[in-house]
């Protein structure tokens, strides 16, 4: 047997609706041992529905979320899972010490207060209440109780909102530790280049629907889109009508022209204007494959409606 | 144990020993006695009132009422204080974890089943007998009050157990309102409730249709037995009792039901 392919959790066949809003559509997502899957889309896309499902906090309208293999709600499934979730307000007369010594009483074989504290980089706060910390020191905390347990697979609902660049890059340090140690994470993020730099897979969500799920390479390859940069006197509207042109406006400055077939375009550009300065060509980023992932989803959600 | 691996679920490690599982019970109580002691925010109104009523009415004012007031109002007093642990610790923290996303939380976590509420349930037990210590303390140094071990102990117990359909009516109540709205509501029960079942001015004075609709109340039937305990009445105890766990089973119900329906 792989364990590398182990099934963590899932979503089968699981709709979720509201009324007659429909939040989940039939949505397959799998989470494997081992992998730190994000799970992409805008605001009111199913991110959180989806996770959600899979804590067992509301049950599907129909298919099968299962944790472990187990109902969600099974408090042995939930014993082997730790919790970051967005807005969750802790009692905060408390100080760190006592949340995590709380939090560790739940799980079966916890890791020790010091241990937790000194993953989530929170070691120089045990002694401190919650209510006299940052807003970053207190998303810190949180960190440090969803890995309390030791758990298996952690689920991270937008973790580095709030923290500045040096407390993110240390959580993603932190990430990468526990992934390394073998447990599995799901992270959802506004910030792209979050799951950019740590994601082994990633699920872009829109509307209810799983619109894309594969490597972060896979995802920028369905969007084979690459980016010109240049200061150019030439007119925005008129590039745009040439051949292999996706877009071309003027920001700034600048000429910003989208296209598939960079190497002609350039060829043209050059040609078309010699006066031509600052040149810069990027393949696109997650950033721009999401955008780009989401706006055909738009489209076919107007075309349908 | 083969290319079905996919779909195969991971398995899990052994459980939780009873020990642990005993311990998880016991670190959420004592989390939860350990926050609200540390919050005078909640604290101090729930303390003071009584014992100023107290101070005022049986201490100060207390020779003008006659013989016995001082005692009669070492009971009424003490049900009226450890309600209000009962009401707005157990509802009013309630409705506010609900809205702010720390019950979520607690139901994501492996919380073992009925913890949170045990945890506050028994911090209300231990401000309610905070309340009923100072009260016996002042009842008996500045009321003049003959206390003795066997009362003491009787009105102790009577209230610390007393506390739970309070519990359980401010858990309903707690999840019919969400939020910062929760304490006027509970207000809205506690103050009048407290009134018309003669806590404040004893019910044979109050006019005859509220004395009869008094036994509504489960302060009534409380303050029954407080009174017994006291020597200022003499009642049977244990019809009160029932009604007393007959208020608590029917709201722990109700409430029940409205937290697994919308959480």
């Amino acid at each position: 047997m792989n364990p590398s392919i182990d099934c963590m959790a899932a979503l089968r066949g699981v709709s979720k609706r509201y009324g007659k809003l429909t939040a989940l559509d039939r949505v397959d997502l799998e989470i494997r041992r081992g992998e730190l899957l994000s799970v992409l889309g805008p605001n009111g896309a199913g991110k959180s529905t989806s996770i959600s499902l899979l804590l067992g906090l509301i049950r599907p309208s129909e298919g099968r979320a299962e944790l472990f293999g187990r109902d969600p709600q099974a408090i042995e499934a939930r014993r082997h899972i730790g919790v970051m979730l967005q807005q969750a307000s802790l009692p905060d007369t408390l100080r760190v010490g006592e949340l995590l010594h709380l939090t560790a009483s739940y799980y079966p074989n916890p890791r020790s207060v010091a241990e937790s504290a000194e993953l989530a980089g929170v070691a120089d706060l045990l002694k401190r209440p919650y209510k006299k910390l940052s807003g970053g020191q207190q998303r810190r905390v949180q960190f440090a109780l969803a890995l309390c347990g030791r758990p298996q697979l952690l689920f991270l609902d937008e973790p580095t909102v709030g923290m500045d660049i040096e407390a993110r890059q240390k959580l993603w340090a932190a990430m990468r530790a526990l992934v390394a140690e073998g447990s599995s994470v799901v992270l959802t993020t506004h910030y792209l280049e979050e799951a950019e730099a740590l994601a082994q897979r990633v699920v872009v969500m829109g509307h209810g629907h799983v619109l894309s799920e594969g490597s972060v390479d896979d995802l920028r390859a369905r969007v084979a889109m690459t980016r010109i940069r240049c200061v150019s006197g030439l007119d925005a509207a008129t590039v745009a009508g040439w051949n292999d042109v996706g877009s071309a406006v003027r920001e700034g400055g600048r000429l910003i022209v989208t296209t598939a077939a960079a190497e002609n375009v350039l060829r043209r550009l050059l040609g078309a204007d010699p006066a031509l300065s600052e040149l810069e060509v990027r393949r696109a980023g997650l950033a721009e494959a999401f955008v780009e992932l989401t706006r055909e989803d738009d489209r076919a959600e107007k075309e349908a409606a | 144990m083969n290319a079905m691996a996919t779909t195969v679920a991971a398995s899990l490690p052994t459980g939780m020993t009873k020990r642990r599982v005993l311990g998880a019970y016991l670190a959420e109580a004592r989390s939860e006695c350990l926050r609200y002691l540390r919050s005078p925010g909640f604290l101090i109104p729930v303390m003071i009132f009584s014992c100023m009523f107290y101070l005022l009415f049986a201490v100060v004012m207390g020779g003008s009422f006659g013989h016995g007031a001082s005692t009669y109002l070492l009971a009424s007093y003490s049900v009226f204080g450890i309600m209000s642990p009962g009401l707005f610790g157990f509802g009013a923290s309630l409705a506010i974890e609900r809205d702010n996303g720390l019950l979520t939380l607690k139901r994501a976590l492996p919380v073992p089943p009925g913890a949170y509420l045990i945890g506050k349930m028994i911090m209300a037990m231990v401000v309610a007998a905070g309340v009923v210590v100072l009260l016996l303390l002042m009842a008996e140094f500045l009321g003049h009050v003959p206390v003795t071990p066997g009362m003491a102990a009787g009105l102790f117990a009577t209230d610390v157990l007393g506390v739970l359909p309070f519990c359980a009516m401010g858990m309903w109540v707690g999840t019919l309102i969400k939020g910062q709205g929760a304490p006027g509501l509970l207000n809205l029960v506690y103050l009048p409730m407290s009134f018309l079942s003669g806590l404040w001015i004893p019910l044979p004075q109050l006019p005859h249709a509220l004395q009869k609709l008094a036994p509504i109340f489960p302060s009534y039937h409380l303050e029954a037995i407080a009174l017994d305990v006291v020597g200022m009445a003499q009642v049977t105890i244990w019809p009160h009792v029932l009604v007393l766990i007959g208020f608590a089973v029917v709201f722990l119900g109700l409430a029940m039901r409205r937290l697994r329906r919308h959480g």
